[in-house]
């Protein structure tokens, strides 16, 4: 098993050392300088930072049934390109992935692609109908061994449900993962409910329909003795609530998404429909609340909820288009400008914030590992001192619904390593073959 | 003026000139042959989303008194309640050359839309988006309010210590939106009263004053003007006020309230109006009442709105 050994040259790594790692297989076999390269492709890292492999825990890759907007393939390849080795697939495709079928399905097609090792969240009901349960031990026991639950775009609202949710999960170390969101408050609604959304006659969607479904679901894990991992906080509010939770010892983690730590509302001014996301964009007071609850571990992670739609799903008035931005190909730039270069945290702490926790929420060991001798071969370099003018050509997948296109980010991935194998070389992603040539197959 | 989407960012050198161009436009109207050819060999498009035939036919009769050519395209029941998108309808329109589209949405925000994405080169007028605003409806109330005001002194001026007090549906009426931005531009003060279920949150930063109660306003303001909004029957079934005698017994405008406005204030109702419940028959039908004015003025206002657009009136 030779065929593929890369030693990469005087990379940093986020504790200052300059390094040579060498990869083998799907391992890095050595870290440290003068590392011998005989019989290996030499990568010149001289100026990059290298980074264990980001995982993301919220990720649309809308197949099977939406295939229009992203697959599974596309998906993964617009990972690749921001630096990711691992993707929590979302479950509201059609059908849904509330059955072993289907979450079987959509890890074998990750496995086939390559560029990212893909794990399926199964949904919590049937449907994400909100009423009965989906077949929760099923998903687990698959081949997909489903460990993350959500029926995120819904939120699981049913109290009763919620509770049984959080305790039936106990028997497999599961989580289910909420997007809070009272559906009775935000009926209709498609952007933060504040003067802005009164001015433009757009209705209101309260920071109160996401702290209320919070604090109950924190009560509810505590009293059940349950884990708790809440999507996409968007208020001061909810940091707050989860600062409170974490206090008092109950077992929730949170995530931010990179978009709500840098855009705020004013941006839906024109009617934009690429500023239109769920949960929508707040005010510059959440904004700072959110990095603060990020640089003091209130918030546990970043994650993209890269959400790809077909071009006319925004080429349209604002009530006629859908929620979400894709996200993956620039969560790390997005992330070192909002709170990388604003002081907030070091690069070390990137790495716990988009790859070590996440990993470890979606109980993902073959991820967020330091990048030691013996460890998985997942990393990304990163060129922080790089500058661009963010546009189509830094985009992967197939969706084109990125609210930072023309604007300039910090950072840039210039190579990407899932397994021991090249995704990403000198910031292009490789061909399809190429990645899928070092497949291995699935097992059993 | 290319487009008219908003009353926020009218000066209020632009809007006294789209007034008095307008009362220029009422003289056409007192004529025996009451048409212009202005606007000959133009095409104004009336798109209307929405149902709104009032609205509808004011925009057509005063395109048709500046001789334009007028096409009336009812998107309901037509190819875009077959899913055809708004761009595919707008840049069919581009394809059929219309130098103007008047353009009424449930969408905040459509006719912004419109103009800004490059799907049709035509002047955009927004005759009523969603719950965001409907310029032309303010334009016409604030020339209604000038003429009351000034009669025949009215060219040139503006609204500087007029006192207005609107009531009802703020949370939703477009109408409340485009009048707040459009009569404080011109110099008027603005009181809002509604139940507080139908006030955005996020008040503060408008230039009015906000309150609760009916009777305390007209007594404290003394308004020059009161302007009725329309009350929506779903509005009840949402749980903003309990029912319909509710709402007409605290925050309508009944005879005894009509009774103790000054005299010489005004009564304004945009239409179509709910007798009985938001405004009283006497009310509405007393010499204070300005509703039907207000339907004529609504034609010499579109006229100067469309005239400024498309027959290269100049910047205003």
């Amino acid at each position: 098993m030779s065929a593929h050994e890369y030693l990469i040259r005087g990379a940093r790594l986020v504790d200052d050392r300059t390094v040579d790692l060498r990869l083998s297989g799907d391992r890095i076999t050595e870290v440290g300088s003068g590392v011998d390269a005989s019989g290996a492709t030499v990568l010149d890292a001289d100026g990059l930072l290298a980074l264990p492999g980001l995982v993301d825990l919220h990720t649309h890759l809308r197949e099977p049934g939406f295939e229009q907007s992203e697959t599974v393939l596309t998906g993964t390849r617009a990972a690749a390109k921001g630096g990711y080795t691992a993707v929590f697939a979302m479950a509201n495709t059609s059908p849904v992935a509330d059955t072993a079928g289907v979450v079987e399905q959509v890890e074998a097609l990750g496995r086939a692609a390559g560029y990212a090792t893909v794990r399926p969240i199964g949904a919590v009901s049937v449907g994400l109908a909100g009423e009965q349960l989906a077949e929760l031990g099923a998903m687990a026991s698959s081949r997909a061994a489903v460990r993350v639950f959500s029926d995120d775009g819904h939120c699981v609202a049913d109290p009763l449900l919620m509770r049984r949710a959080l305790e039936y999960v106990k028997a497999f170390d599961g989580v289910i993962a909420q997007h809070a969101q009272e559906p009775r408050l935000t009926e209709g609604a498609s952007m933060n409910e504040g003067a802005l959304s009164g001015q433009l006659g757009i209705t209101g969607w309260p920071a109160v329909a996401e702290e209320s479904i919070i604090a109950r679901d924190v009560l509810l894990a505590e009293h059940v003795g349950s884990r708790l991992h809440v999507c996409h906080v968007s208020t001061a509010g909810s940091v707050e609530v989860l600062r409170w939770a974490k206090a008092r010892g109950i077992d929730v983690t949170a995530e931010v998404t990179p978009h709500h730590l840098l855009l705020t509302e004013d941006l839906i001014a024109g009617y934009d429909a690429r500023y239109k996301v769920n949960p929508p964009l707040r005010a510059e007071e959440d904004v700072l609340a959110l990095r603060a609850g990020l640089a003091d571990g209130t918030i546990d992670i970043v994650a993209t909820d890269h959400a790809p739609h077909p071009v006319e799903a925004k080429d349209c008035e604002w009530d006629a288009a859908a929620f979400g931005m894709v996200g993956l190909e620039s969560a790390l730039s997005v992330v070192q400008a909002a709170v990388v270069d604003t002081g907030m945290l070091t690069w070390a702490d990137v790495v716990r914030v988009m790859s070590t926790t996440p990993a470890r929420i979606g109980r993902l060991r073959s991820h967020g590992q330091e990048l030691a001798a013996g460890a998985n071969a997942n990393l990304v370099l990163v060129d922080p001192s790089a500058s661009r003018a963010f546009g189509l050509g830094d985009l992967a997948g197939k969706g084109i619904n990125s609210p930072y296109l023309s604007r300039t980010l910090p950072g840039r991935v210039h190579a990407t390593f899932h397994l021991g194998r090249p995704t990403v070389l000198d910031g292009a992603v490789l061909p399809a073959e190429a990645v899928s040539a070092g497949v291995v197959p699935a097992e059993g | 003026m290319r487009h008219l989407l908003s009353t926020r960012n009218l000066s209020r050198d632009d809007a006294v000139r789209i007034l008095d161009i307008a009362e220029d436009m009422a003289d056409v109207a007192t004529r025996e042959v009451k048409k212009l050819p202005t606007l000959r060999g133009r095409t104004v498009v009336n798109l209307f989303f929405e149902d709104s035939t009032r609205t509808r036919i004011s925009f057509e009769a005063a395109a048709k008194r500046l001789s334009a050519d007028v096409i009336n395209f009812s998107a309901k029941g037509s190819s875009v309640s077959k899913g055809e998108s708004l761009k595919d309808t707008a840049q069919t329109l581009e394809a059929m050359g219309a130098d103007g589209v008047v353009v009424r949405h449930p969408s905040s925000g459509a006719p912004q839309t419109l103009a800004q994405s490059g799907w049709i080169d035509a002047g955009i007028v927004n005759a009523g988006d969603g719950t965001h605003e409907h310029p032309t409806q303010a334009l016409l109330d604030a020339f209604t309010i000038r003429r009351r005001m000034h009669g025949s002194a009215a060219r040139g001026r503006d609204l500087d210590g007029v006192s207005v007090v609107i009531v009802g549906d703020i949370l939703h009426s477009r109408v409340a939106r485009s009048n707040v931005w459009l009569l404080t531009t011109l110099g008027a003060s603005v009181t809002l009263v509604a139940p507080p279920t139908l006030f955005p949150v996020g008040m503060g930063t408008w230039p009015a004053d906000v309150r609760y109660d009916l009777d305390a306003a007209i007594d404290d303001v003394r308004p020059d003007v009161v302007m009725m909004l329309r009350i929506q029957a779903e509005r009840m079934r949402a749980a903003f006020f309990p029912n319909s005698r509710e709402y007409a017994r605290v925050w309508g405008l009944d005879d005894a309230r009509t009774a103790r406005l000054a005299p010489g204030s005004i009564v304004m109702h945009p239409g179509p109006m709910n007798r009985g419940l938001e405004i009283s028959a006497a009310a509405a039908d007393s010499t204070r009442s300005t509703v039907r004015e207000q339907v004529a003025n609504g034609v010499s206002v579109r006229m100067a709105v469309l005239y400024l657009l498309l027959a290269g009136g100049g910047e205003v």
